[in-house]
C-alpha cells in the first residue's frame, strides 16, 4: 500500500476562487492510501516545495498527489520536488484541477465537487503507480550519410567539422549527385561546378570523412546510437588506393560505345571510365557488363597501360560491418521516366528532351561542350519550346506522372528559357505552363527577368501533342489566356519532367523501420516542428528524399539534420522516457500485432525458452520492446489481444483507477 | 451426405502414419451421443480404423487445437481440414500461433454440417442414429417406430447455409474436388437487425445475452481465441471477473470478446455452434465483418497468410467515427 | 445547489499533445463547460481502449468522448488513425446493440482549440443530459 500525500494549492484565488480547497484537501484525506492531505496558497514556490518535502519525510511518504494546475506547466517541477525529498519523480501525479476545472467552472459547489473527484482519480492512479527509471544507452559517435549528393555532402561536412567521424555511402563510382551534373543554378547562376567541385573535394579532405563511393547498404540492424549496418563495398576491378586517376586507361579502353550515364545516354565512354573530371574519389571503375577482359577474358589493355598496376580483374565485392550512433538518408531523387508521355514523343524524337538533359547540352564539360546544338543533327536550334509539369501535379494521371508538385522545374525553366536568351538572341523560347511557381528568395525577380528583360515567351496552357515531322517538331498547344489554339514548328522540346524519390530509398526505409509516404518520400517526424528526423529515433533526413527541393533548401535542410545528428553524437549516454510499453512475457502471444502497429519499429520478436508449470521447458516468441527506440503512444497495449503489452506511466490498471474513480 | 467417404480419410491417414511423415492425427472421434463428435488426436492404426468419425455431424474446426498440438507432439501431425476451417488455419499462421513445418493438412471437401439442435426440433428428442442418405438423414428416435426422412437443407447449420467458401486457402494435400468461394447471403440477418428500431434491437440483444451462463464455450472454442492468458481471465487487465452476474465482464464479455476477435474472426460460426443457449453470436462478429468490409474495403481474414489485420492497418481517408451512422435511420 | 437536475456524468479521454492541451487553453481563456465533464489524460488516443470505454459506461458513466489530435497531426504520426477505426466499429457495435449512439463521440481537437474544445463539451454534455440515464448497458445482460 502506497503512503500518499495531497497537497492542494490554491494558486492565489486563481483556484481558491472558485474551488474550497480545504473542502478537498479534507476529502481526499479519506482516500485509501493518503496519510497527509494540505493546502497552500502557492505550492509551485519555494515554501510549497518545501512543505512536500518536509511531508515526505515526515510521514514516509511513498507517493504524491498535487491538485494544481496542469500537468502541462508544473509536473516537471514536482517530480524534481519529490526527487529532492528522495522519491522517485514518477510517483507524482497532477490533478489539473485549475485548467480543467476553477478556470472554466464559476459555481463553487460544482467546481470543488469536480476537484475533489479529479483529486480521487490522481490518488487512484498514485495508488498504483510504480517508481520509473529512464534507460540509458552508450552512443558511438559516428554517423552514416547514404548518399553523396550535395544533401549528403553539406550534412558530412556539418558533422566531422564538429569533430565527429562520418561516413558517406553513394552507390555510384563518384559523390556529386544530380547537383554535378548541372549547368547553372538558380537565381543567382553560379555555375554548379564551380560551388559543388570545392566541397568535394572539402569532403575527400576531411580527416574525419571516409567516403565509401560505388558501395550500398546491405543490412541495417539496432537503433538510435547503437545501428550496425553491413555496407557493400561493389568491385571497381580497381585498387582505390593505388589508381592515381590519370585517366589513361579510359583513354586506351577497346570498348568505345558505352552509353556514357553522366551525360544522360548522349555520349558514349569506354568500359573502364571516371564519370567525370572532378569525380571524388578520382578513380577508375570497370563496369563489367562492358568489359571484354571481365566477359570473357579477352583484352586487359587497362592493366598493360596501368603503370600504377591498379587494375585488379579479380576483385569481390567487399562486406564492411561498421558502427553508427545516427544515420542520414540523402538519397536524392531521379526524373520520372518519360516511357508513359508518348504525346511528348519522347521516344520518337532525339530533339525531345528531359531538362536534365539539357543542363548537360548547355554544361561545358557536356556531350556538345556546352554548345546549344540539337542531338539530332548538331544543328542550332531557333525555336525551343518548354513543357512544364510533366508529370508533376497530375492528379488525373496517376498511373504516369505524380500528384505533388516537384517544386523545382518553374525556377530551373525560367533559367534555361533565360539563358538561351542571353547566349542566342535570335532563339524564340516558349515556355507551357500551368501556373508559375516561385516562392523564394529572389524567385520571382529571377522569373520577371526571363519575361520582362529577356522576353521569353510565357504562354498559360499545356502542350496537347509533339509530331516530328521532317527537321521539326510540330507542337499543338493551347494558349488559355488567348483562348485558342497553337501550332508551333519547333527545333528542340524541353520537358521538365517529375522528380521522384530514387528506387533505393523504399528498400532502404524498409531497413530503417523508418516510415514514408505513398510517394514514397520519408515522412518526417513531424511536418512542422520536427521536419529533418524521421519518426524512427536517430534516423535522419537530407535533401530530396523527404520531398522535392532546391539546392538552397536541399543545403539548409541537409545542415539541419547535421544539427541534430551533432546533437545526438555529443552525448555520451541517451537517457530515455521511462514511460514506454513492456510486454509481459508470460501473456505474450508472439503474433506480431503490436509489431504492425508500432510507427517507431521498436518492437521485435525473440524464441525464448520458459519454464512452463509442468515444469517442461517451452520454446515460445514473445515481443522484446526497445525502451531506447519506444516513444510510449501505447498503440500496442491496444492492439494487443492478450493485454500482455501495458505502457508504463500509462498502465490499463491506472486508467482504468481513474475511471473507477471518476465513476463512483 | 458428404461427398467424401471416410474410408479415403482412413486410409490416408493411416498410410501417412505407417509411413513415418506424421506421428499423430487430429481427427474426429464420437463423443457420448453419435451427434455428439468431438475432436481427438489418434495414433494408432486400429484406433483409427474402429473409432474415426467422418459424417455430416463432423462440425468441429481444427485449426484451433494445432496451437497444443504442435507444441506437445515432436513429430508432424495430420489434419483434417473442411475448406472454412482452413481460413482459421492460416489466421493463426498469420499470428504465429503454431509451426507450419510440424503441420500436414489435407483439406477435405465439405457439404454443410448438422445442426443438432435444428435436427431434435423437427424430430423430437431421443436421437439414436441418423443415417446420411443421398438426400438427407434417416432419423431413428426413441420415440418413433419407422426411421423419419430429415432433408439435410432443413437442418444444416447456420453457417454451412451461409457457406462463404468451398475452397481451400491452405493445404498440402487435397482429397476430393476443389470448391469455389461462395456468395453467401451471410450478412442479411445483420442487416435485419441493423433496420430495427434501437429500441428493438435493444430488446433483442437483451433477449439473446440474458441467456448467456457465461460457459466460457464460445471463448474455449474460437480459433481467434488462443491467448496464451485470456483477459477475462487476468487479473489486471481490468476486465476480469468469473461468476458474479451484476458485474462489468458479464455484461461487457461478448461485447469485448467480439472486438478482441474483429479484424482476425474468420466468421467459421464454431461460437454459435458451441452455445448451449443458442446465441447467435456470431452476429455480433458479422457485423464487425460487415462493417469492416463497407467502412475499410472488403477483407476476409485467413484468406492469405500475413496479411494485415484492419484494426492495426489505416488510411488517411477512412470515414470518421462520427461517419458511422450516415445514411442509417436516426434514432 | 440544483438538485433535480438530472446531471450527466461524463468521462473525456484527451491525448497529451493536442486535446489536453486544448482543454488547457479552454481554460486560460476561461472558456465554460458543465463540471459534468472529467477529463482522463492518457499520451495519445490510441492508448484507449475499447475497454476503458465500456468500463466507464459499467461503472456508471453517462457519456464518453475521446480527443485526439487531428488526422495528420498525431505526436505520434499515426495513433489517432487507429484510434478513428477501433472507435468507429466500437460505436457502431454499441449503436447495433441498441445503445443510443449519442452516448460516445470521438473528436479531433488540436491544442489550439480552446474554443472547440469547450463547444464540443457543452454540445456533448448537453446531447447526453437530453438521453438521461444511462440504463441500457447496464441491462443488457441480467433484466430477465
Amino acid at each position: 500500500m502506497q503512503r500518499i500525500g495531497v497537497f492542494v494549492c490554491w494558486c492565489g484565488s486563481n483556484i481558491a476562487g472558485t474551488v474550497d480547497v480545504q473542502a478537498v484537501s479534507d476529502a481526499l484525506r479519506n482516500e485509501p492510501g493518503v496519510v497527509f492531505s494540505t493546502n497552500y496558497q502557492y505550492m509551485c514556490s519555494q515554501a510549497g516545495q518545501d512543505i512536500i518535502i518536509q511531508a515526505v519525510k515526515e510521514h514516509n511518504l511513498t507517493g504524491i498527489v498535487v491538485c494544481s494546475c496542469s500537468p502541462r506547466m508544473h509536473e516537471a517541477t514536482f517530480r524534481k520536488t519529490a526527487a529532492a525529498a528522495g522519491l522517485n519523480p514518477y510517483m507524482v501525479e497532477i490533478a489539473n484541477i485549475r485548467e480543467q476545472c476553477s478556470w472554466v467552472h464559476k459555481d463553487m459547489a460544482s467546481g470543488t465537487e469536480k476537484a475533489i473527484i479529479l483529486g480521487k482519480a490522481a490518488v487512484a492512479k498514485v495508488n498504483l503507480n510504480a517508481p520509473l527509471t529512464p534507460g540509458e544507452t552508450p552512443v558511438t559517435k559516428r554517423a552514416l550519410v547514404i548518399g553523396g549528393g550535395i544533401a549528403g555532402i553539406q550534412t558530412a561536412l556539418d558533422i566531422a567539422d564538429a569533430g565527429f567521424p562520418v561516413d558517406i555511402v553513394e552507390k555510384n563510382p563518384t559523390i556529386g549527385g544530380k547537383m554535378a551534373q548541372l549547368d547553372k543554378t538558380f537565381p543567382t547562376l553560379d555555375c554548379a561546378a564551380c560551388i559543388l567541385t570545392p566541397k568535394m573535394v572539402d569532403v575527400a579532405q576531411n580527416d574525419n570523412i571516409r567516403i565509401f563511393s560505388y558501395s550500398e547498404v546491405e543490412d541495417i540492424k539496432g537503433f538510435v546510437g547503437n545501428f550496425d549496418v553491413k555496407i557493400r563495398k561493389k568491385a571497381r576491378f580497381v585498387k582505390e588506393d593505388i589508381c592515381t586517376g590519370c585517366g589513361l586507361c579510359t583513354e586506351k579502353c577497346p570498348v568505345r560505345k558505352v552509353p556514357n550515364e553522366f551525360n544522360l545516354g548522349m555520349d558514349n565512354r569506354r568500359a573502364i571510365y571516371i564519370p567525370f573530371a572532378q569525380a571524388v574519389p578520382k578513380v577508375a571503375t570497370i563496369d563489367p557488363d562492358a568489359c571484354n577482359m571481365l566477359k570473357s577474358g579477352k583484352c586487359g589493355v587497362c592493366s598493360k597501360v596501368c603503370t600504377a598496376g591498379a587494375i585488379d580483374y579479380k576483385q569481390q565485392d567487399e562486406i564492411l560491418d561498421e558502427k553508427y550512433g545516427a544515420i542520414v538518408v540523402a538519397t536524392g531523387f531521379n526524373p520520372i521516366s518519360m516511357d508513359k508521355f508518348d504525346e511528348y514523343a519522347y521516344n520518337q524524337s532525339k530533339d525531345v528532351i528531359t531538362s536534365l538533359e539539357f543542363e548537360r547540352l548547355t554544361n561545358a564539360a557536356g556531350p556538345t561542350q556546352g554548345k546549344l546544338l540539337r542531338p539530332s543533327d548538331l544543328k542550332h536550334p531557333h525555336t525551343i519550346v518548354f513543357v512544364q509539369c510533366v508529370g508533376s501535379r497530375c492528379a488525373s494521371c496517376a498511373e504516369k506522372g505524380k500528384e505533388y508538385c516537384s517544386k523545382i522545374c518553374c525556377m530551373y525553366t525560367a533559367k534555361h528559357a533565360m539563358l538561351i536568351r542571353d547566349k542566342y538572341p535570335d532563339t524564340e523560347v516558349y515556355v507551357f505552363y500551368i501556373d508559375v511557381r516561385t516562392p523564394g528568395k529572389n524567385f520571382d525577380e529571377f522569373y520577371r527577368r526571363a519575361v520582362e528583360e529577356y522576353g521569353v515567351k510565357y504562354i498559360k496552357g499545356m502542350v496537347g501533342k509533339v509530331v516530328p515531322e521532317g527537321d521539326k517538331l510540330k507542337v499543338q498547344a493551347s494558349d488559355l489566356i488567348a483562348g485558342k489554339q497553337l501550332h508551333i514548328d519547333a527545333d528542340l522540346v524541353v520537358l521538365a519532367a517529375a522528380i521522384e524519390p530514387d528506387k533505393s530509398a523504399r528498400p532502404l526505409a524498409t531497413m530503417l523501420t523508418a516510415s514514408m509516404d505513398t510517394n514514397d518520400f520519408f515522412t518526417e517526424a513531424h511536418p512542422k516542428l520536427r521536419p529533418v528526423e524521421s519518426p524512427t529515433a536517430g534516423v535522419f533526413l537530407s535533401g530530396a528524399c523527404q520531398g522535392p527541393k532546391d539546392i538552397p533548401e536541399t543545403v539548409s535542410q541537409a545542415s539541419a539534420a547535421a544539427a541534430k545528428v551533432i546533437g545526438l553524437l555529443v552525448k555520451d549516454k541517451l537517457t530515455g522516457n521511462p514511460c514506454v510499453a513492456s510486454a509481459n512475457e508470460m501473456m505474450c502471444n508472439g503474433c506480431s500485432t503490436c509489431e504492425r502497429v508500432c510507427p517507431y519499429g521498436a518492437i521485435t520478436y525473440i524464441d525464448k525458452e520458459f519454464r512452463m508449470p509442468d515444469r517442461t521447458v517451452a520454446t515460445r516468441r514473445v515481443a522484446q520492446v526497445n525502451p531506447a527506440v519506444c516513444q510510449g503512444c501505447g498503440a500496442c497495449t491496444v492492439a494487443c489481444m492478450s493485454g500482455a503489452m501495458d505502457l508504463r506511466g500509462f498502465m490499463s490498471s491506472q486508467i482504468i483507477a481513474e475511471v473507477d474513480a471518476i465513476c463512483k | 451426405m458428404q461427398k467424401i467417404n471416410r474410408d479415403v480419410l482412413i486410409d490416408r491417414a493411416i498410410s501417412l502414419l505407417n509411413s513415418g511423415q506424421v506421428s499423430s492425427v487430429l481427427g474426429w472421434r464420437q463423443g457420448e451421443f453419435f451427434y455428439d463428435v468431438t475432436p481427438a488426436v489418434f495414433t494408432d492404426e486400429n484406433d483409427i480404423r474402429e473409432n474415426f468419425v467422418w459424417n455430416d455431424f463432423c462440425g468441429a474446426n481444427f485449426s484451433k487445437y494445432l496451437v497444443s498440438k504442435t507444441k506437445a507432439s515432436d513429430g508432424k501431425i495430420l489434419v483434417f481440414l473442411k475448406p472454412c476451417d482452413t481460413y482459421s488455419f492460416n489466421q493463426l499462421l498469420t499470428e504465429h500461433r503454431f509451426d507450419r513445418e510440424k503441420v500436414y493438412v489435407i483439406g477435405i471437401p465439405c457439404e454443410g454440417m448438422v445442426d443438432t439442435g435444428k435436427l431434435k426440433a423437427q424430430v423430437g428428442d431421443g436421437l439414436v442414429s441418423a443415417q446420411s442418405t443421398e438426400e438427407g438423414l434417416l432419423v431413428t428416435t426413441l420415440y418413433s417406430d419407422e426411421p423419419v426422412n430429415v432433408d439435410i437443407k432443413s437442418v444444416l447449420a447456420e453457417r454451412c447455409i451461409n457457406c462463404k467458401s468451398k475452397k481451400h486457402v491452405a493445404y498440402d494435400e487435397l482429397l476430393g474436388d476443389e470448391g469455389q468461394i461462395e456468395d453467401s447471403d451471410r450478412f442479411d440477418e445483420v442487416a435485419r437487425i441493423e433496420a430495427m428500431s434501437p429500441d428493438e434491437r435493444f430488446a433483442f440483444w437483451q433477449g439473446e445475452l440474458s441467456r448467456c451462463i457465461r460457459c466460457n464455450a464460445c471463448r474455449d472454442v474460437c480459433p481467434a481465441c488462443t491467448c496464451e492468458k485470456c483477459v477475462f481471465d487476468n487479473p489486471v487487465s481490468g476486465v476480469e471477473n468469473k461468476a458474479p452476474v451484476n458485474s462489468f465482464e458479464e455484461k461487457m464479455f461478448h461485447i469485448i470478446r467480439a472486438f478482441h476477435v474483429a479484424g482476425r474472426c474468420t466468421d467459421c460460426g464454431e461460437c454459435s455452434r458451441v452455445c448451449p443457449q443458442n446465441i447467435p453470436l456470431h452476429l455480433l462478429n458479422r457485423k464487425f465483418i460487415k462493417d469492416i468490409n463497407g467502412f475499410y474495403g472488403e477483407y476476409q481474414a485467413g484468406e492469405c497468410v500475413g496479411s494485415r489485420a484492419p484494426l492495426v492497418d489505416y488510411n488517411l481517408e477512412d470515414l470518421e467515427a462520427s461517419d458511422v451512422f450516415e445514411g442509417r435511420d436516426t434514432q | 445547489m440544483q438538485v433535480n437536475k438530472y446531471r450527466p456524468l461524463i468521462v473525456a479521454f484527451c491525448c497529451n499533445w493536442c486535446s489536453y492541451a486544448g482543454a488547457d487553453l479552454a481554460g486560460n481563456n476561461r472558456l465554460n463547460y458543465p463540471a459534468d465533464v472529467k477529463i482522463i489524460r492518457v499520451p495519445c488516443s490510441c492508448r484507449v481502449n475499447p475497454s476503458f470505454v465500456l468500463r466507464a459506461f459499467q461503472r456508471g458513466a453517462d457519456g464518453v468522448i475521446i480527443c485526439g489530435c487531428h488526422p495528420g497531426d498525431c505526436h505520434y504520426t499515426s495513433g489517432n488513425y487507429y484510434t478513428r477505426r477501433r472507435m468507429a466499429l466500437l460505436f457502431s457495435m454499441l449503436d447495433y446493440l441498441g445503445i443510443e449512439r449519442e452516448r460516445t463521440r470521438l473528436e479531433w481537437v488540436s491544442a489550439a482549440e480552446g474554443a472547440k474544445f469547450a463547444a464540443t463539451m457543452n454540445d456533448f454534455a448537453e446531447q447526453v443530459a437530453a438521453l438521461g440515464e444511462n440504463k441500457r448497458l447496464e441491462d443488457l445482460r441480467c433484466k430477465r
